[in-house]
């Protein structure tokens, strides 16, 4: 127990190094921007365009998500066994994602 | 059996028992990602469900401009979410969902620092940046809890879907009918942003965990900060799910 205290000690004494929040930030801006982009195209685009819109959605989404995995959660500075261990799942999920809705899409309307 | 116990010159309390670390990761935070790979499973079934039952109801034939509510059609997301608190009878299409995204995004940004802190042993800071991301995971509860009311209170008489049977205007949503399109539509509603909001919630509850043991010194004496990167992790993951409900559920 004294010793604990005796090495908080320490660290409370001991100088603090000055914040290194520039790529924080830049994230924050790069996923404002993505939103407001997504905002945008929203009721930018004529809904006439329904597919090209939910393209854009998409690939702004991951874009996105990219950001957050990679910068928030510091995947992208972690182990490269350990990104794969979080991505070959995640992929696969996202087919099977692909593949039940393509065939929702495409199941006889007399089910439901 | 001494050949299992950490070696002494390794620090045992990041070391996995073994001596040495799979991956180059604490336990702990291995164990979060695998949570979190498995919680990803638990949302893409929502999705699926989500994407199937949509696209098996017809979708509204017309222009997006004459769209109207009705039980017989899919109703299009920017026609139900357009009402902000404080502005009644003003459309503002997804503006509210648009601020939510912005606190939630924020509230994430505000937790990175909070790691970035810890990893200084910055206690003061860390504790002021858990405050701010507990803030921000109340404000967008607090919203959601607004988007809810709303949505089971429904929209003006005049445009609400009509009851098939009875022709008459549907008053407010429930799980059995609501005034904007098909049962499905509002049950969906329901459990995807619940869902969400009940990994916010308990999400908000870890924080406050981590505020207190940080302000009590619990971290500074174990001498690091780790807790805060793990309920980081779980806190962006919360961040990360909302991004694509409000791209599947809202915009598309």
């Amino acid at each position: 127990m004294s010793h604990s205290h005796s090495s908080n000690h320490e660290t409370v004494e001991g100088v603090i190094a000055p914040p290194q929040t520039k790529v924080i930030w830049r994230t924050f801006i790069i996923l404002l921007i993505a939103t407001c982009v997504e905002f945008a195209i929203a009721f930018g685009l004529p809904p006439e365009m329904k597919y090209t819109r939910i393209s854009i959605f998409v690939v702004l989404t991951i874009f996105k998500a990219f950001y957050i995995v990679g910068e928030f959660m510091h995947l992208k500075h972690e182990v490269k066994s350990l990104i794969w261990m979080i991505i070959v799942p995640t992929g696969f999920i996202v087919w099977l994602l692909i593949a039940l809705v393509y065939e929702g899409g495409h199941h006889p309307r007399e089910i439901f | 059996m001494s050949d299992y116990a950490p070696s002494a010159n390794v620090p045992s309390r990041f070391t996995w028992w073994g001596g040495s670390e799979p991956l180059k990761a604490s336990y702990g935070k291995l164990m979060m990602w695998f949570f979190l790979l498995s919680d990803t499973f638990t949302f893409s079934a929502l999705l699926v469900t989500y994407g199937m039952i949509r696209f098996s109801q017809p979708a509204f034939p017309g222009a997006h401009d004459d769209f109207y509510f009705a039980t017989t059609h899919w109703p299009i997301p920017d026609k139900v979410f357009e009402a902000v608190p404080f502005l009644h009878g003003v459309s503002l299409p997804l503006v509210f969902v648009g601020i939510m995204t912005f606190i939630l995004i924020f509230s994430s940004v505000t937790m990175v620092l909070a790691v970035e802190a810890g990893h200084r042993k910055d206690k003061a800071a860390v504790e002021k940046w858990m405050l701010w991301t507990i803030l921000g995971g109340f404000t967008f509860l607090g919203s959601q809890a607004w988007e809810w009311t709303h949505f089971i209170h429904g929209p003006e008489l005049s445009v609400a879907a009509k009851d098939l049977i009875t022709g008459l205007p549907i008053e407010g949503a429930n799980l059995v009918r609501n005034p904007y399109g098909p049962p499905a539509f509002a049950d969906l509603f329901f459990f995807i942003t619940g869902f969400h909001g009940t990994h916010v919630f308990s999400g908000v509850i870890l924080n406050v965990l981590i505020f207190f043991n940080a302000s009590m010194g619990v971290y500074q004496r174990r001498g690091h900060y780790e807790m805060v990167e793990k309920v980081g992790l779980y806190w962006h993951f919360v961040d990360l799910v909302w991004v694509f409900v409000f791209t599947f559920f809202y915009m598309v």
